[in-house]
């Protein structure tokens, strides 16, 4: 296929080529510090990714949540768990093959589903690459609140008169999953709080 | 612009070069050459700026301590010390710890310094003069900023020495809770506007200065000085300096750093400061329309011609400019005013105090929006969130609008709903 360079391209080569490679330096390395460095490179180039897309909203989600998530990680999983300084972790044999047979499935799952996609075949490509420059609508995270709050107006022309009233959005679901957080966060609260005897707490005073 | 320069860069060029050269490649250049040019900009803003800034600190602190600080470099105010200091510092010996890890010590200052500046591609300077003007850029601006402290960490870990470590964890800590309530005041200029977009933000509060969000209601009023107690923090000045508390770590997370490299970690502080004080000047005062719309006034807006257009934007990008060195000086004010608070003083500050509160304004905000979405001086244009849920309303075959959806409980789409979904 003869894919017609542009900017476009050039950069989605540039952002996967890094998140592959970044990717791959997680595995093989074996100091954890730099193993979480290269993790949030990885998904820094992900987020890029979606950046070229025009998903501005899921672009910044992805760096506040899995790399600020990855940091977290870091400090309290690897920092402070640790015995001495700049740590590294030994794999065993048995580790590598389970690791491999889990994640050669997974590719093998995802491969075909990656090419059974009409628009990202062969001559698809120019193709896609055009849609890219339509996505580049600049009110998206606009449309998904909407969408969240039960509007679905990316949808309203296509849809029969009489489906319309039904097109309630996402707002159960939305609403599901913020009171789902909501416990979860009280929850943490309650598992980390201060964990005080009666007889510690009279002597304290 | 990139699209500009690409329909016209090949007429500038010599005929015979263009004929030459492929289609492509002109695009490909078009875009290089757009992107350089913002990006030289904004890297002129962010150097430029700490120098000035940087300057400015040492002034203020003489000031307030009653000395004169800097005199002699450069004439009677001492305007060129910083340089001078730069240049001392590409002088110095490069130093590195002999059991630090010598990849993630040398990469630390330049993940601080490209979080810094990567907020500012976001970040509009007038209205429309931005380098990438995105649909979710307040969040895009608190996502790169929080990378910020990834540097800092580095930096404390790599050094191998307990200096480092200390600083960099008292560094997580802050940041990581302080994050909480500086979202939560940040959702509440979100809310009214009904966009995440700074450039609409801005656009809704021009006028006069009763248009500023700051004045929109109470709850707003308190939630400013809530947003800038946390961004004093999130940016690590004093009083919440405790990653580099002189006194007692040293100099904490760059204890081990010496020359240039050292640098990068204060140019990123200073960019900091100026991002978060762009923020607030957007979100709260008004952006670049100033407490009086000399612009329009004048005469000077886009109606009239681009050049005026152009001077009124550029009338525009001083005020903001202006704007934030003022909430800059601040900072500074209030770091060589107030003594630094110990870690257990800022964990209080942040849980006890930072985040009720900005919950409360919150829901204060929340609960004026909707009762008077206009604000306390009812004199604001419609914000963003409303005129877009008028535009997107189906209209049925009389031209009245319909109610766009049958959950709303058939109250019109307010703008609060729609930044209220947005922000959680």
């Amino acid at each position: 296929m003869t894919v017609e360079p542009n900017w476009h391209t050039f950069f989605f080569l540039l952002f996967a080529g890094l998140a592959c490679a970044f990717a791959v330096a997680v595995v093989i390395t074996s100091n954890i510090v730099r193993m979480a460095l290269y993790l949030i490179m990885s998904l820094g180039a992900t987020s890029g990714l979606f950046f070229l897309a025009g998903a501005d909203f899921v672009g910044a989600m992805q760096l506040l949540i899995y790399v600020g998530g990855t940091l977290v990680l870091l400090i309290f999983g690897v920092m402070l768990t640790a015995q001495g300084p700049f740590i590294s972790m030994k794999t065993s044999g048995g580790d590598w093959i389970v690791a491999f047979l889990l994640s050669g499935c997974l590719l093998a799952l995802l491969i075909p589903a990656a090419f059974s996609v009409p628009d990202w075949r062969g001559r698809g490509a120019s193709r896609a690459d055009a849609s890219a420059a339509d996505l580049v609508q600049h009110d998206t995270a606009t449309r998904l609140g909407m969408g969240l709050l039960g509007a679905r107006v990316d949808r309203l022309e296509e849809r029969p008169e009489h489906l319309k009233g039904g097109m309630s959005g996402y707002l159960l679901p939305f609403e599901i999953v913020s009171v789902h957080l909501l416990v979860v966060l009280i929850g943490a609260a309650y598992l980390a709080r201060t964990k005080r005897r009666a007889s510690n707490a009279r002597q304290l005073g | 612009m990139a699209d500009y320069l690409a329909k016209h860069l090949p007429g500038w060029l010599p005929a015979w070069l263009a004929d030459w050269l492929p289609d492509w490649t002109v695009e490909v250049a078009a875009y290089l050459i757009a992107a350089m040019v913002h990006c030289l900009l904004l890297l002129h803003v962010v150097a430029v700026g700490a120098l000035v800034f940087i300057w400015l600190e040492r002034k203020v602190a003489g000031r307030i301590q009653d000395r004169l600080g800097p005199t002699r470099v450069g004439g009677k105010f001492g305007w060129l010390h910083t340089l001078a200091d730069g240049i001392k510092l590409i002088t110095k010996e490069d130093l590195m710890p002999a059991g630090a890890d010598a990849l993630l010590f040398r990469l630390a200052p330049y993940i601080s310094f490209c979080a810094s500046f990567a907020a500012f591609l976001a970040l509009p300077f007038s209205d429309g003069w931005v380098a990438v003007r995105l649909n979710t850029a307040v969040f895009f601006i608190l996502a790169v900023m929080g990378l910020e402290v990834f540097g800092v960490i580095l930096a404390g870990y790599a050094s191998a020495s307990k200096w480092s470590l200390f600083g960099a964890m008292r560094e997580a800590a802050q940041v990581v809770s302080y994050e909480v309530p500086m979202g939560l005041c940040v959702v509440v200029p979100v809310l009214i506007a009904g966009t995440m977009d700074l450039v609409e933000i801005g656009r809704l509060q021009a006028g006069w200065l009763n248009n500023w969000l700051i004045f929109h209601d109470p709850f707003t009023f308190i939630t400013f000085w809530v947003y800038f107690t946390c961004a004093t923090a999130s940016v690590n000045r004093a009083p919440f300096d405790l990653a580099e508390a002189e006194s007692e770590l040293v100099a904490g997370f760059h204890t081990e750093y010496s020359g240039l490299r050292w640098s990068f970690f204060f140019m990123a502080e200073y960019g900091s400061m100026f991002a978060v004080s762009g923020l607030a000047a957007i979100l709260f005062f008004g952006g670049w329309n100033g407490p009086v719309p000399v612009a329009s006034m004048l005469g000077l807006t886009h109606e009239s011609g681009w050049l005026a257009g152009y001077l009124g934007n550029f009338l525009g990008m001083l005020n903001f400019v202006f704007k934030c060195c003022l909430w800059v000086t601040f900072m500074m004010w209030v770091r060589w005013t107030l003594p630094r608070l110990r870690i257990d003083q800022v964990m209080k500050v942040c849980l006890k105090y930072c985040t009720p509160i900005a919950a409360v304004t919150f829901l204060g905000a929340v609960a004026w929006t909707y009762l008077w979405p206009g604000g306390l001086l009812d004199l604001r244009s419609e914000p963003y969130g409303a005129r877009y849920a008028e535009a997107q309303a189906p209209v049925d075959a009389a031209g009245r609008p319909q109610e766009p959806v049958a959950s709303a409980g058939g109250e019109r789409l307010a703008a609060g709903d729609l930044a209220g979904a947005e922000s959680r």
